[in-house]
């Protein structure tokens, strides 16, 4: 499995190619930000109309994860769905195949801003899982983070002393400049961990960073 | 046949004695087209037939005009003024195009002039109104002009389709077409559907040479700045001269040299697409009023008005294609007997050879012709749609209607079925969704499922779809400089600085869609890279320069420093000859370089660049870049390439090519553009233009995901079917590589002659291998060691 190895919190982890992040010692598979059904809202929305398989795209990706990590449980941060009406507009097959996931492994599903009603907070030791950072440490999605680096933009980690914020897992996301300052003063001074074919660090909110 | 003995009145009372072809025209008794060079009064000869008849009563519409550009139209109508009143008709003559006002538009279509002038989407518009019988079904003539123009894009096959529209509508209609000098006058003839022709002398032979030019050409580059002394004293020598450039950009810097030499301070305009609407306007009115000396001007000015007044044009830069080379010089046709003065100022030593050969070519009269490629569905499709705005069809009689154009005479049954199918439902992959389900078969006629439809269909009419363009404006000032691509304005940071209209910019800040700029009068501009469209070399002109070099016995026609660096490279390594594939290996700085004399224009090279490095990538050659020119490919890499047939070997390329298009950012352009013409996306959602972004986003998405789950898609085969030529130039890849099997390769120690101005070409392309990665991976990792991290 090529990751990128971290502690957080006293915890170790390994940040995944796809996004997700892995906890060895629970065997759990954590992700945020899935977007579900989001061609199909902004279709009903009257926006771009977009082709309804990228809500295919990311179960494949998620069962993949899940098959390569041999993770035991599962736990999704939030914004699962695009909304709720995402989840029943969802094909017979993406049901299925959402079914089948959710019940191999031991899922907990967190809410989101996006599909509020799930519970809002799972614990991992002592750290909080939700979907919107808050007291840390904790781990969380919702920024859907991007870093540049030599005109490279890749989806990131972003791993700070009392936060880490997962990048988005669905297919159609957009993505946030990491350098925004709502995220520098959130995260403060840490590392990003950029998603590709083999991930890695860059220095984070450094004091004394290089200039990009 | 003569005239009649008013209009020859007319023309006697102007001191004109009629052009045989004006006569031939009047005597025409069924479809013709035209081919005269410029300033043969051809647009006159066109209207002659519909004077002459309209001279009788005539209730309705009977003479429809149609140009590519606007400006032409609104041009047209004053002109016929004077024979209008002359003659004492009593007709109506008016425009009809993108800017009519609603007001006008919605009388014409109550009631229609006699002669209306518009433009091939204005004439589509038209007719997907309900009352287009009733509009045209008094059409007597239909005068089509700048037809050779209009045959070279698609939208001339939407003209075509309208046309075959208008012919069941009207079975009486005569058809003109009216043509500058093409290679191909029966082919031309064939897309009207079948015409009579009616050459015209074609005139005295050009005064064209190459500018003779204190120094000799540079090795690379191709602003042709070397020059800028020889072409102001051309200026001088003459009362108007135009300047034609290849690239925005080049005319952009060129301009500003001319002027930094301009020590009369001569009046020299400039004119290109980039320039907004009122700047370009402004330029051509102070050239029609003579008062201009010279106007640097890009393709910009390929079609148009006749300045009669211009008596000299300079082509800067490789002319890349005879006929238009030809058509440039006939800008300058002071008058139509006597001969046109041109001269040619090659911007680098390939294009020393280039120019020779094109020389060559003018004076045998041998023009350079692009094979139509088929049909394109994507027009089909729009038309589907906007026929079945103006009323129900079925679909057996609209299928032989279309046959009856040009284009598609050869249109099989099964194509036809698929655009309808894909009309109606949008294919396989869209069919989930309900806003694609627009046509609806009712009582054995297909008609709109939802009939607001049609309003969102007429506003998406055209089938020219731009490159995203950006304003560019002062900053606090509402003064509009220009426009540039939008990938331009993505690579640049706030304070760079680019040319736009003659002047320094610095670039501010994007608001609005907007780029503000700040006037930067003393700095030198970061280099204006805001590429106009990139055309190849042709294939006759590559031949011929082929055979030029491969052919020591020719070289006289050759200047001594071209001739020198031609035997250089004999000696060192090997010249390129006909009917071999010549190609060289040799190391520079500890990287290996291979280069493919290929002469097969610069975007079959630059596709050919993709596919090898591809190929050398997987093989483990470690390919780090390369460029791709008109003439050659130039590749760098770790590992030499010392065997280069097993890179070469078609097959092998051809495979690459089906996985390249998954992913290749040009052929996803190239679907954007398919896609919104067949009206899968919309340019104009309910008056609200989308934004470039917007657009780009939904037609990759779109593009990735028809890739994955319904490669056979119809808009998907248009996409692949149009790669075969154009920027992806496929055919001529397959061309170059079955036509040369005899490869020659030599391996030399250093750079070779011809190599070295390679080496200094700008656009290299980066290879994002496996190699790239890791130099990605160095960088994070020297950052983290910079920081403590580690």
């Amino acid at each position: 499995m090529t990751g990128y190895p971290l502690t957080f919190a006293g915890t170790d982890f390994v940040a995944l190619p796809s996004g997700a992040l892995f906890c060895p010692a629970a065997s759990a598979l954590i992700l945020a930000d899935l977007h579900l059904g989001k061609s199909e809202r902004m279709a009903r929305r009257g926006g771009a109309l977009l082709p309804p398989f990228e809500t295919r795209d990311t179960l494949d990706r998620l069962r993949r994860e899940i098959r390569q990590t041999g993770a035991r449980q599962l736990f999704l941060l939030g914004d699962i769905f695009d909304d709720d009406h995402a989840r029943e507009a969802l094909t017979q097959d993406d049901q299925d195949l959402w079914n089948r996931i959710t019940s191999a492994t031991a899922c907990i599903c967190l809410a989101g801003n996006h599909d509020p009603g799930a519970r809002a907070e799972a614990v991992l030791g002592a750290i909080t899982l939700r979907h919107i950072a808050d007291r840390g440490p904790d781990i969380s999605g919702h920024y859907h983070p991007k870093v540049r680096l030599n005109n490279v933009t890749r989806k990131a980690f972003l791993v700070g002393r009392d936060h880490l914020i997962l990048p988005a897992f669905g297919t159609f996301t957009g993505g946030l400049d990491a350098t925004d300052t709502s995220l520098t003063t959130l995260v403060g001074p840490g590392i990003a961990i950029l998603t590709g074919p083999r991930p890695f660090a860059v220095p984070y909110c450094q004091p004394k960073g290089p200039k990009r | 046949m003569s005239l009649p003995p008013d209009i020859a009145a007319w023309f006697a009372q102007r001191g004109w004695v009629p052009h045989p072809h004006q006569l031939a025209l009047m005597g025409a008794a069924r479809d013709t087209l035209l081919i005269a060079p410029t300033g043969g009064g051809k647009t006159l000869a066109g209207f002659l037939p519909s004077l002459a008849e309209l001279r009788l009563p005539h209730k309705g519409l009977h003479t429809l005009y149609i140009s590519p550009l606007k400006a032409l139209a609104n041009d047209i109508a004053r002109n016929l003024a004077a024979p209008v009143t002359a003659l004492d008709l009593d007709i109506r003559v008016e425009d009809r195009t993108g800017d009519t006002n609603p007001g006008q538009r919605a009388r014409q279509r109550v009631d229609p002039p006699h002669i209306l002038l518009t433009t091939p989407e204005s004439l589509a518009l038209m007719l997907s109104y309900p009352e287009a019988p009733r509009i045209f079904g008094s059409l007597r003539r239909v005068v089509i002009d700048e037809i050779h123009a209009l045959a070279e894009s698609k939208r001339g096959d939407q003209l075509m389709l309208g046309l075959a529209r208008l012919r069941s509508i009207a079975p009486t209609l005569t058809v003109t077409g009216l043509s500058a000098t093409v290679e191909n006058p029966a082919q031309l003839a064939q897309f009207m559907g079948g015409a009579e022709l009616v050459l015209a002398d074609p005139g005295p032979q050009p005064d064209i040479a190459m500018l003779a030019t204190g120094t000799p050409p540079p090795w690379a580059g191709g602003g042709g700045q070397y020059a800028v002394e020889d072409v102001m004293a051309a200026i001088r020598s003459a009362r108007l001269t135009l300047v034609f450039i290849n690239t925005r950009a080049q005319a952009e810097l060129f301009f500003q040299a001319l002027w930094a030499v301009n020590t009369e301070n001569l009046p020299i305009g400039l004119h290109h697409g980039s320039l907004s609407r009122e700047v370009r306007q402004k330029a051509e009115a102070a050239m029609a009023a003579g008062h201009l000396r010279a106007m640097v001007c890009t393709g910009s000015l390929d079609l148009g008005i006749d300045w009669g007044d211009v008596d000299l044009v300079i082509q800067l830069g490789a002319p890349k294609n005879i006929k238009r080379l030809v058509q440039r010089i006939g800008r300058a046709n002071h008058r139509y007997d006597t001969p046109s003065r041109a001269r040619i100022v090659p911007a680098n030593r390939f294009e020393v050879i280039e120019c020779v050969a094109a020389l060559e070519a003018v004076a045998a009269r041998d023009l350079d012709g692009v094979p139509h490629p088929p049909a394109p569905l994507d027009v089909l499709c729009q038309h589907i749609l906007l026929t079945a705005c103006a009323a129900p069809f079925d679909a057996t009689s609209l299928y032989h209607e279309i046959c009856r154009a040009g284009p598609y005479r050869k249109l099989a049954r099964a194509d036809f079925d698929a655009c309808l199918e894909f009309c109606a439902t949008g294919g396989y992959a869209l069919r989930a969704y309900d806003r694609w389900q627009r046509l609806i078969l009712r009582d054995g006629l297909w008609q709109l499922r939802d009939p607001r439809t049609a309003r969102l269909l007429r506003m998406n009419i055209g089938t020219i779809v731009t490159a995203e363009m950006i304003q560019v404006r002062r900053r606090r000032s509402l003064a509009r400089l220009g426009e540039v691509e939008e990938s331009f304005a993505a690579s640049l940071s706030p304070g760079d600085t680019f040319l736009i209209g003659g002047q320094t910019v610095r670039y501010d800040r994007l608001r609005d869609m907007m780029l503000e700029v700040t006037p930067q009068p003393t700095r030198q501009p970061k280099i204006a890279v805001f590429s106009g469209m990139k055309m190849a070399t042709s294939t006759e002109l590559s031949a011929r320069v082929l055979a030029l070099i491969g052919d020591p016995s020719r070289w006289a026609a050759l200047p001594a420093h071209t001739r020198d660096w031609l035997a250089m490279q004999d000696k060192i390594a090997a010249l390129p000859t006909p009917g071999t594939l010549t190609c060289e290996t040799f190391t520079r700085r500890g990287r290996s370089y291979f280069c493919l004399y290929g002469f097969g224009g610069r975007n079959a090279h630059q596709t050919l660049g993709l596919l090898l490095t591809r190929r050398m990538e997987e093989e483990g050659f470690g390919p780090l870049g390369f460029v791709a020119t008109d003439y050659a490919l130039l590749i760098w890499s770790i590992d030499p390439v010392l065997d280069p047939a097993p890179l070469l070997r078609l097959d092998n390329l051809t495979e690459g090519m089906e996985q390249w298009l998954a992913s290749n950012a040009l052929m996803k352009r190239i679907f954007r553009s398919i896609a919104t013409i067949a009206g899968l996306l919309h340019r104009n959602l309910h008056g609200a233009r989308k934004s470039g972004k917007q657009a780009t986003f939904s037609s990759d998405i779109l593009y990735d995901t028809l890739h994955r789950y319904d490669p056979d898609h119809l808009l998907l085969r248009t996409t692949r079917q149009a790669a075969r030529h154009g920027l992806v130039d496929f055919d001529r890849i397959e061309a170059m590589l079955s036509a040369s099997p005899k490869i020659v390769h030599s391996v030399v120690p250093h750079v070779t002659p011809f190599a070295a101005p390679l080496l200094l070409e700008a656009g290299k392309v980066p290879i994002q291998g496996l190699g790239a990665e890791r130099l990605l991976e160095a960088e994070a990792a020297r950052m983290m060691d910079e920081a403590g991290l580690t």
